[in-house]
């Protein structure tokens, strides 16, 4: 038998696929990375000294008084209210520069204390202290005349953004204080 | 006047034999960008929601706590517990925590910032004892980590 001799085939990979395989590979990668992005609420925690607490008078009017018992009910100022509320009194309290008497003399001198007892839940905690940063940030954009998005987008590393931070922060101190807890 | 040659024809054909090279480059950035998380978490945390939220830089600063109950209750029982690295401590163990963090940063390390990752079901009695001793060491900037979300 005369066999016909075969053509030699060329000696080089298929290489067509490896574009699949690289794309089966990245869209693994794609779906597997979690760009770490994460939201929090910062907050400075006092500075703890060894000498008794110094007897500051301050007047009772220019303190807004937050409580949040083990059972998540909110005490503010002395009355029982709803979380959807505290926003809008924490903001009456700050802007009142002295018109009304029971409420603060200036943005100065307005003090949020915020005390959650050793049984309240935590999510209760950080709504509360939400609303009360909310109230904070809404009357510091309302000082610099933008909406509340706008206030929250500023960024501390540019230099005009500093610039409007720190004129917010100079009307309106953050004085927030979280008391220690009561024992239950 | 001389005549033109006559161009060849090229081929219609975009040359598409460098493409796996850029899908290549394409996974190798996906690649490095992917951290595996090295700590496993041990606890279940599933975060409150929060509205005035501030994005967390310097990753390299930040040491997490994590606190809720764990995930094998089983074995460690129902109890809200606490997180760091991988092993569960007691609020005592938080000082001894926050000095390995602090050596870890080197001259940076006045910069510690502790990002607190707490259940919202978590009672604020094991948060503040943790908080009693973050301030003993003054490691006095916490965030408490939360989901965005937007105004309602």
């Amino acid at each position: 038998m005369i066999r016909r001799k075969k053509e030699r085939e060329a000696t080089e990979i298929n290489a067509g696929s490896m574009a699949d395989i690289a794309f089966l590979l990245l869209i693994f990668f794609l779906v597997t990375t979690t760009i770490v992005s994460d939201s929090a609420l910062p907050f400075t925690l006092p500075e703890k000294t060894d000498q008794p607490p110094v007897d500051v008078k301050i007047n009772d009017k220019n303190i807004f008084k937050v409580i949040v018992n083990s059972s998540d009910k909110l005490l503010v100022e002395d009355d029982i209210m709803e979380l959807a509320q505290i926003r809008e009194e924490a903001i009456k309290f700050l802007e009142n520069k002295g018109r009304d008497k029971d409420l603060s003399d200036s943005p100065k001198d307005a003090i949020v204390s915020y005390r959650a007892d050793r049984g309240t839940s935590y999510e209760m905690f950080i709504n509360v202290l939400d609303e009360l940063k909310a109230a904070y940030h809404v009357v510091r954009a309302k000082e610099l005349g933008i909406s509340l998005d706008a206030y929250l987008a500023l960024d501390k590393e540019d230099k005009a953004d500093k610039k409007l931070l720190d004129k917010a922060k100079e009307a309106y101190p953050m004085q927030l204080s979280i008391a220690e807890p009561s024992k239950f | 006047m001389a005549s033109f040659k006559k161009k060849t024809k090229t081929s219609q054909e975009i040359p598409t034999s460098a493409l796996p090279d850029i899908i290549f480059i394409l996974l190798f950035f996906f690649m490095v960008a992917t951290t595996v998380r090295p700590n496993e978490v041990k606890v279940k945390t599933s975060l409150p929601r929060i509205t005035q939220v501030q994005k967390l830089e310097q990753v390299n600063i930040l040491s997490n706590i994590h606190i809720g109950k764990p995930n094998d209750v089983e074995k460690f029982g129902k109890e809200a517990r606490i997180q760091v690295n991988d092993v569960f401590i007691s609020a005592d163990g938080i000082p001894k925590f926050i000095e390995e963090e602090r050596v870890k940063l080197g001259d940076k390390r006045n910069l510690l910032q502790v990002v607190f990752k707490i259940d919202k079901e978590a009672k604020m009695g094991l948060v503040t004892d943790v908080q009693e001793k973050l301030r003993d060491v003054s490691a006095r900037k916490v965030n408490y980590s939360g989901l965005k979300i937007s105004e309602r």
